[in-house]
């Protein structure tokens, strides 16, 4: 599904060159549950940008669904994002003028869906996220929560076969990250890829490999079978903090 | 291809950001409305005073005697100049002259009809005169040749002449008295630019013959057919060398002979107002320009204000065409609709200003008692003022839009 090869990039920052990513390989399999850890600075947010179209790499090879992502235009990189990839934002990122059904919408008004059918589809999906009631709210009248299910409904409307998630439990208190959690996990249950960036431990202990980065390398990957020994680790890490 | 689902989606926009809406639109009502007020001013302004001009006719000249105050030819200044008939023929048939006609004084004039009787100005005159004050016959007809050659005792008076000495009754074709010498009414008039109408009008020949005048004349009123100052001047000069050769008075004796040229007056006011037209203009474009500065700076900040939304649309599949595409049609559309209500306000104001000036004004604004007539804008000035705003607008906001449809959308999304 995913094939990274050797990827590196770098910022230019003023006079300095950052170099971010130094030689990525890794592959993520259709169904996949993954989550991407790494202290802040490690280039966790920079991967995932480029594995959702948003950034481009400087050198190696990004194949996603057999297909290469190199050398985009705007607008082919445009469409694949809206046909591929769902995006779950730590801020949420919802259009505050807009409301709950129009937000979860509007993936579609880009797919070229006639008004009506977008919204009833909206509907579908706000209702099957628990959301129903507050359809017609706007942003600012929800919670952290229900603004995070409304944006996973809006990564999910245009179904796509990844969903990546920036943090998206970052701005929630626990109670209400498990449940964003469950339903993540409900979502992947459905086949779709999910990978998340995190830098919290038990977010990334719910998820089934573990992608730990250290200064822009893959530093180890924990794999399902080995996750009880990653719960060991971090119980551990949590003593020493 | 007309898109619904995109108005739809950049109406609803328009719609919930009401504020950015009206700030945007008002910079281009506001600069509509300004042009349309400052152009209809000076429109009204200059149109006004030219229909003021128009009643009479604008190549008049009016020429009258006195005495002179320059020894000529071995004659003592202090010596009256006396125009007589031939002195008319000769004006009559100068090269520039159109029309002529000759007057002759008659001082205080008592008219009575029945019981009623008044004193009133009695103006004698060529038919020509017609041709210089542009008198409005209520009824009847103004004096003609026929009078002229026959000395007829025929009688043109004012409406308030009619007025005084006929209350509701007819006039025409009634004798009224002038000095006791009975005349018959041929017409009823009013001058267009004055609000008394207490002239009477008779042919000058019969005034001569009647009331003592001899072929004595005291001023000639006449129209010349030069367009331009230099032509009205030089027809000016000829008269005042023709007329000083033959009484025998210095040609730059202002006294022994006075004129009048209404030409000159004309042409000299209408370049003032090509001046304020000038200003108005100047004044307008830096209120078009204050416009379009106004709308660029909001769709600048509109842009910016924007750019996560951008970077959100963008990361769920917006291609960087249909993100401009959609800012600058919101832009497009505000400003069409802002500058037509601009255009109907603004408009609208000066119809009014225009309507209640008309009503306030009553007959007096039909005689001309006005300086601010018909204030209205050139159609095609205002449409061509809209579409410069909205085309400002338009590229104000392309840029900065183009530029942040560009940036990648994580640099979007992490604008805060």
């Amino acid at each position: 599904m995913i094939t990274l090869n050797n990827i590196h990039k770098s910022y230019v920052m003023g006079s300095s060159k950052l170099h971010v990513l130094k030689g990525i390989d890794l592959d993520i399999e259709q169904g996949e549950f993954v989550s991407i850890m790494g202290s802040s600075g490690s280039g966790k947010s920079t991967l995932l940008n480029i594995l959702g179209m948003l950034d481009n790499y400087d050198d190696g090879s990004y194949h996603l669904d057999n297909r290469l992502i190199a050398d985009m235009s705007e607008k082919k990189a445009a469409q694949l994002r809206n046909e591929m990839v769902g995006f779950v934002f730590q801020s949420f990122n919802l259009i505050s003028f807009k409301n709950a059904m129009e937000n979860v919408a509007l993936p579609l008004y880009y797919k070229g869906v006639n008004r009506k059918k977008r919204n009833t589809m909206a509907m579908e999906y706000l209702e099957k996220l628990g959301l129903a009631p507050w359809a017609n709210h706007m942003p600012n009248e929800m919670s952290g929560g229900q603004k995070q299910r409304v944006a996973i409904a809006r990564a999910l409307i245009s179904q796509p076969k990844i969903i990546l998630a920036d943090e998206p439990t970052g701005a929630l208190d626990t109670t209400t990250s498990y449940e964003v959690m469950e339903i993540l996990k409900e979502i992947n249950g459905a086949g779709i890829t999910v990978i998340i960036v995190t830098h919290e431990h038990d977010i990334a202990a719910m998820t089934q490999k573990v992608v730990r980065l250290k200064d822009g390398r893959i530093d180890e990957i924990i794999r399902n079978g080995e996750l009880k020994a990653f719960r060991h680790t971090y119980t551990k890490e949590l003593e020493t903090a | 291809m007309f898109d619904l689902d995109k108005w739809q989606e950049i109406l609803s926009t328009i719609k919930k950001n009401k504020m950015r809406t009206f700030l945007t639109g008002f910079s281009v009502a506001w600069g509509i409305f300004m042009l349309m007020i400052l152009l209809g001013s000076g429109n009204g302004l200059s149109n006004g005073v030219a229909a003021n001009f128009m009643n009479d006719a604008v190549n008049a000249m009016w020429i009258w005697t006195g005495e002179t105050t320059i020894a000529h030819q071995g004659l003592k200044p202090g010596r009256p100049i006396q125009f007589r008939n031939d002195d008319y023929d000769i004006i009559d048939k100068l090269p520039g002259v159109e029309s002529a006609s000759g007057r002759y004084f008659m001082g205080n004039t008592r008219y009575s009809y029945e019981n009623e009787s008044g004193e009133y100005t009695t103006v004698t005159c060529h038919p020509e005169l017609n041709d210089v004050e542009k008198m409005e016959l209520i009824e009847g007809r103004f004096i003609n040749e026929v009078d002229i050659l026959q000395n007829r005792k025929v009688v043109v008076i004012g409406k308030d002449i009619h007025t005084a000495l006929f209350k509701e009754k007819p006039a025409l074709g009634e004798y009224v008295k002038i000095n006791n010498v009975p005349f018959k009414i041929v017409g009823v008039c009013i001058e267009p630019g004055s609000t008394r109408n207490r002239n009477a009008y008779m042919p000058v020949s019969t005034a001569q013959k009647v009331f003592n005048g001899s072929n004595r004349l005291h001023n000639f009123a006449i129209t010349i057919n030069g367009k331009t100052l230099k032509e009205s001047q030089e027809i000016e000069e000829r008269i005042r060398n023709t007329f000083a050769r033959k009484h025998r008075f210095d040609v730059t004796d202002e006294s022994a002979l006075g004129m009048y040229n209404k030409m000159e007056n004309y042409i000299q006011t209408m370049r003032i107002f090509q001046a304020i037209k000038i200003f108005i203009w100047i004044i307008g474009i830096g209120t078009l320009i204050a416009g379009i500065v106004g709308v660029s700076n909001i769709m600048l900040i509109v842009v910016k204000e924007r750019t996560k939304e951008i970077g959100i649309r963008k990361a769920i599949g917006a291609s960087p065409a249909s993100v401009i595409g959609l800012i600058l049609l919101e832009s497009i559309l505000i400003t069409t609709v802002a500058g037509y209500i601009g255009l109907v306000l603004g408009t609208g104001l000066m119809e009014l200003v225009n309507y209640s000036m008309v009503q306030s004004a009553g007959d007096a604004a039909q005689q001309g008692e006005t300086v601010f007539l018909n204030p209205t804008v050139d159609f095609g000035v205002a449409v061509a003022a809209t579409l410069l705003l909205v085309v400002a607008g338009t590229l104000a906001g392309y840029i900065p839009a183009k530029r942040a449809a560009s940036i990648k959308p994580i640099v979007a999304l992490r604008d805060e």
